[in-house]
């Protein structure tokens, strides 16, 4: 039998194959958008050079980068569990909304306080609110068999509006000294710290990142992880095996959702210290980016979610150098998940034409 | 006479398997020409050559004498050729006359013309002796009719060459015979059939002659008046098979399920189990008979805690068991080998190690607390697998990689390690070679040997009668006859599986 | 009483119509899709797409023209959705996800190209009129609601008819259908599987894209990334509502269309609850129509949602 070190190398290992399936998906999203912008009238090296600069430019830059980062990577991980446990929660923009409202509630509502228990309190309002935002599509799933992905975009929506109610005109988070239709701003004590001077970036990516390591602990070495992939897997064998399947799902999608509360919550403490409508860019879509490109593993995530990071806050500068919507992002993401979409069944196609290469007809 | 079907030096590879090698054959206009051979002898892949399913890498077919090549089976029905596959390709939701039409529909205008079909396929279906209501929906008629509808489809599609894939595995004895007499009047007729099965009963007693495969090539072809079983299975086996497991001396012991008065719905809702009873006692083997569909997987779902209960008692060593779901089950000392290893049994993505975790994913002495020690599932696994001869590389492959008989060779390692008191098998040979029906046999014998308590499921008659110290007869959702193993002849079994015992 | 009055008026019938129409599109493009074994979460985004170039067909050719545009960038969208599920075997959902994300952020980007100084939202451009059938506006009771109407609610309303014979009394329906419950016996008969869920996930497109035009260039007259507003997902809703039949579908469609405008009707009537409230109503309505479905069996199709690979 012939040995192929190039396959051995780049597909015979499932996670160095995952990673170069990664790469190439970036690599490719970024050829059709070099088109797309040589299409529309730009010149695309520029264009990305600005994109770069927009994230790694100065200190502020990166600053910027890492403030994206955050929301990214907690959604992404809200986003991988369940899809870890056979669930699509493209609900998470909903949940990280429920997240900010309670968080910033809180936030403002008590007096100044031990600033610990305050942004302890705070974090744990928006953890609870999105907790809530994904037990129900958990368990009208559960219970009635609606399929999640339409119980929770119309939660999107429901969250979007009461969102936009609570600091209306009428809403009664609206600060009344304000004309903003936003809340008051939250106490001093309930911010969260931010990390260095002359820039925006918070002791949140900190968190952002523990958490993926919990939730890679969680998913790969506990009882409660095993039966959540085993649900994902195969539901009908986790059932057979003794797991409570539909608890399991409840389960699961609450902990997806509490993940994008987390997200609402820090991106109010840590960014923007009050309620608006709106005040997630579509944090909560592109986690789905970020998920399936760091390959459903909460260590890929962290790298994802970075690189998602830079796009973000890239393409405001992008956007301000060069009048490049800013929205070319959201083409770079749906082209990386159409990618990611493809690579399961491509890669076995490229790993089968490779086996009956090296293998021949000696069996 | 002159072959109306000749495929000659067929070669055909899957990744890794070399599934036909240079096989040749031939086959006579209007005989019923059998295709022997194990599971993975080969067969279905030259099958679905011939009905252009798959394509060969190397080879030529021949057609009455003309060369052809079929890109797919549309190529092949227009040739004539026709088949009626093992697992039936009939779509339930639909009823028996739009399966029957499907891909062939006669229409006026854009409309199917329902009333043209209605006639010609009276016409074809009172020539043959195979009337049916053509309205009824395939979901709601009996699986030996189902067959009919496969076979009237190949007829409705002027098929002059009829590929019937393991057609009887389904059937009750008496039905086999009905199919014999339909295949009598289609040779009659001048059709030709290839009859593709691993038993050789079947063999001697319906066809003209036969081909043996092996391990993907020809080990002969034979008239079949010039042979007998032993010289076939000789064949097909390539050594001296026994045709029955030993079954030692063995008194039973005390009752460990008792199951009273069990009524459960059925995945559509409709009443499963109406009334069922029975009891399985420590160191016996209970076989449960029946045509497919009358309750057995209810049964053994509701046994596993897998299906709710609408009442009645499941009794576990005087342990009411009734709406406890599957992990009580499991806790009260039921293994269950899962008739769909692939849907049930086993997790296809998962490393080895994980699917031998499953079940016992929070019993000591694989957890810590909340985690689970995944070095000390590798361990154990390893030594499951070694005993139970799992031929891996290692504990870390994935299950959807391991062959058939691995994977079931695995399940029932996993089963087997916790000791159950009642071990429940459903249909636990299915789609297994010759090999490791002989191993799972052996296997299921010793569990009675060590006192366990067994209760078997499954569809091939045989397969019940070579085990069982006692065969019960499931009907329309209840046990309707009780046979003790030595008092037992297949044709009184058959009868009550029919739903004999009632008129 | 007289605020009753005010909701229950053949105005709110009328706009009920006109609400309904685009999720009837989408319920229908729904129906198609999921009966050939496609999932099809992605109607939302080719509603979008369709939406947006209908605005730039009318922009530059006038409606007609905007419109057939429209219906066809739906088709794209569905053929996109169709290369990568069925050819490619992605995860449908997957596949249909991506179509949506790309479908609010390509528009946004051709915006400014195409219209130089607007972000986000286009001009106003050209419309299909309402026209006035006199035969059936001098029906008394039925007139004020069918009488005078858009075009598109006429066409939608006869394509549910259309639809249903299509899928049900045809021979490419029956095909359809059996591609959904069981491809692989299909394959064995000799139809081809791949092109009927071809045929099937564009027309779906066809559907969503006439739909998306419907909303930016006869229900309103330019084009915003956030107009589709969920119906793509509504119309999904109906579609399991309706059991992924057209006339139930529609029946479904209808309802929802009548809370959304019942809820119009509240606003202007001056109904003391806050107006976003009143918005969320609909997508509330469509989670209680969805849970009141409880204990009836699904009906879906068997194969919806799996790849098939010729074996």
């Amino acid at each position: 039998m012939k040995k192929n070190p190039l396959f051995d190398i780049f597909i015979g290992n499932d996670s160095v194959f995952s990673f170069v399936k990664a790469i190439l998906a970036v690599f490719f999203a970024l050829i059709i958008v070099y088109f797309i912008l040589l299409l529309t009238g730009y010149s695309p090296f520029p264009v990305y050079g600005a994109l770069l600069k927009g994230a790694f430019g100065s200190r502020r830059c990166f600053g910027e980068c890492l403030v994206s980062t955050t929301p990214l990577l907690f959604s992404g991980l809200g986003f991988a569990i369940a899809y870890r446990c056979g669930l699509f929660n493209i609900g998470l923009e909903g949940q990280i909304t429920v997240g900010g409202i309670a968080a910033a509630f809180i936030g403002y509502i008590f007096p100044e306080m031990n600033p610990v228990i305050h942004v302890s309190a705070c974090i744990a309002a928006g953890f609870l609110a999105g907790a809530l935002w994904g037990f129900i599509p958990g368990y009208l799933k559960a219970r009635f068999g609606i399929h999640e992905v339409i119980s929770v975009i119309m939660l999107n929506h429901i969250a979007f509006k009461i969102a936009a109610y609570l600091v209306s005109m009428q809403g009664p988070m609206k600060d009344r000294l304000d004309d903003m239709p936003a809340s008051p701003f939250i106490r001093d004590s309930a911010k969260i710290v931010r990390l260095v001077n002359g820039s925006r970036v918070h002791w949140g990516i900190i968190l952002a990142v523990i958490t993926a390591f919990i939730i890679w602990v969680l998913l790969f070495r506990t009882r409660l992880g095993f039966r959540i992939r085993a649900v994902g897997k195969n539901k009908y064998a986790a059932e057979t095996a003794g797991i409570n399947v539909k608890r399991h799902i409840i389960l699961t999608l609450s902990i997806s959702g509490a993940l994008g509360g987390l997200a609402g919550a820090v991106e109010i403490l840590g960014v923007h210290y009050r309620l608006f409508a709106a005040f997630s860019p579509g944090y909560g879509f592109d986690a789905i980016a970020v998920a399936l490109l760091g390959m459903v593993h909460p260590i890929g995530i962290i790298a994802s979610a970075f690189l998602f990071g830079i796009l973000r806050s890239g393409s405001v500068f992008m956007q301000a150098m060069y009048g490049v919507n800013k929205d070319m992002v959201s083409v770079i993401t749906a082209i990386i998940v159409l990618f990611m979409g493809m690579s399961a069944p491509i890669g076995i196609m490229i790993k089968d034409r490779f086996k009956r290469k090296s293998h021949g007809t000696s069996v | 006479m002159a072959a109306i079907i000749r495929m000659e030096n067929i070669i055909k590879t899957f990744p890794g398997v070399l599934a036909n090698d240079k096989v040749s054959l031939e086959v006579e206009k209007g005989e019923i020409h059998c295709l022997l051979g194990e599971n993975g002898a080969g067969k279905s892949t030259l099958m679905n050559i011939l009905y252009g399913l798959t394509s060969c890498d190397s080879g030529e077919i021949y057609i009455k004498d003309q060369l052809v090549e079929f890109s797919g089976p549309r190529d092949a029905i227009a040739s004539g050729i026709g088949m009626v596959h093992q697992h039936f390709m009939l779509i339930p939701v639909f009823t028996v006359m739009e399966n029957l039409i499907l891909g062939n529909e006669p229409v006026k205008g854009l409309k199917i013309d329902k009333i043209k079909s209605e006639k010609i396929l009276a016409d074809i279906s009172g020539k043959y002796g195979m009337e049916m209501n053509l309205h009824a929906y395939v979901k709601d008629i009996s699986v030996g009719m189902q067959q009919r509808v496969e076979i009237l489809k190949l007829l409705y599609r002027g098929a002059d060459i009829m590929i019937f894939d393991e057609p009887t595995a389904i059937l009750t004895p008496q039905e086999i015979l009905e199919l014999y007499k339909v295949m009598e009047s289609l040779r009659q007729r001048g059709k030709t059939i290839i009859f593709i099965t691993h038993k050789l009963k079947e063999v001697m007693e319906i066809s003209d002659r036969v081909t043996v495969l092996r391990d993907g090539r020809v080990i002969n072809k034979i008239k079949t008046e010039s042979t007998n079983t032993r010289e076939l299975a000789k064949m097909m086996v390539g050594r001296e098979v026994l045709f029955s497991t030993r079954r030692p001396e063995k008194r039973a012991g005390a009752e460990v399920l008792r199951v009273e008065d069990l009524y459960a719905k059925d995945k559509r809702g409709q009443k499963g189990l109406k009334g069922l009873c029975l009891n399985v006692k420590a160191g016996e083997i209970v076989g449960i008979a029946g045509v497919d569909g009358n309750g057995q997987s209810e049964l053994v779902e509701v046994l596993t805690g897998l299906r709710r209960t609408d009442s009645g008692s499941i009794k576990i060593e005087d342990r009411e068991m009734a709406h406890r779901n599957a992990g009580r089950f499991l806790a009260a000392g039921t293994a269950h080998i899962p008739d769909d290893r692939l849907l049930r049994g086993l997790i296809l993505d998962f490393p080895l190690y994980e699917n031998m975790l499953l079940g016992f994913q929070d019993q000591k002495p694989f957890t810590k607390g909340i985690f689970i020690d995944f070095n000390k599932v590798r361990q154990w696994s390893k030594g499951l697998v070694e005993a139970f001869d799992v031929r891996v590389p290692n504990v870390n492959v994935q299950a959807g990689s391991l062959s058939g008989g691995n994977q079931q060779k695995a399940v029932l390692a996993r089963e087997f390690a916790r000791d159950p008191k009642l071990l429940i098998a459903s249909q636990p040979t299915r789609g297994l070679d010759v090999g490791a029906i002989e191993f799972v046999h052996e296997r299921i014998m010793q569990a009675r040997q060590n006192g366990k308590a067994v209760l078997l499921v499954s569809l091939d008659l045989s397969e019940i009668m070579n085990l069982s110290d006692r065969i019960l007869v499931i009907y329309e959702g209840k046990i309707i006859a009780e046979f003790m193993a030595d008092e037992a002849a297949d044709t009184e079994i058959g009868f009550m599986m029919a739903g004999g015992g009632k008129k | 009483m007289e605020l009753l009055f005010k909701l229950f008026s053949m105005a709110v019938f009328a706009s009920t119509l006109r609400i309904a129409t685009p999720l009837i599109l989408a319920s229908l493009g729904g129906c198609m899709s999921e009966r050939s074994g496609v999932i099809n979460i992605g109607l939302e985004g080719m509603m979008l797409m369709g939406a947006f170039t209908a605005v730039v067909g009318s922009f530059y050719l006038g409606p007609w023209p905007g419109l057939i545009l429209g219906i066809l960038a739906g088709g794209m969208m569905g053929l996109l959705h169709a290369f990568m599920s069925v050819t490619l075997g992605a995860n449908q959902v997957i596949s249909s996800t991506a179509i949506n994300i790309m479908a609010v952020g390509l528009p946004n980007i051709l915006i400014p190209v195409i219209w130089p100084g607007h972000y986000g939202i286009s001009p106003t451009v050209g419309v299909i009129k309402d026209i006035n059938i006199p035969f059936i506006s001098s029906i008394p009771v039925i007139g004020k609601v069918l009488g005078h109407q858009n075009p598109i609610v006429y066409v939608a309303l006869i394509l549910v008819p259309v639809i249903s014979y299509l899928l049900f009394k045809t021979r490419i329906g029956l095909r359809i259908r059996s591609v959904g419950e069981h491809p692989r016996a299909a394959d064995t008969l000799g139809i081809n599987v791949y092109k009927m869920r071809y045929i099937a996930v564009t027309m779906s497109g066809l559907l969503a894209g006439l739909g998306g035009a419907f909303l930016s260039i006869c229900y309103q007259s330019q084009f915003s990334s956030v107009m589709t507003a969920g119906r793509g997902f509504i119309g999904l809703a109906a579609m399991i509502f309706g059991r992924w039949t057209p006339k139930g579908a529609m029946l479904a469609c209808l309802l929802f269309g009548f809370a959304d405008a019942f809820q119009a009707g509240a606003q202007s009537a001056g109904v003391p609850i806050p107006p976003e409230i009143l918005l969320a109503f609909p997508y509330v309505l469509t989670l209680v129509a969805l849970v009141g479905l409880l204990g009836k069996t699904a009906v879906s199709p068997a194969a919806n949602g799996k790849p098939y690979l010729k074996g």
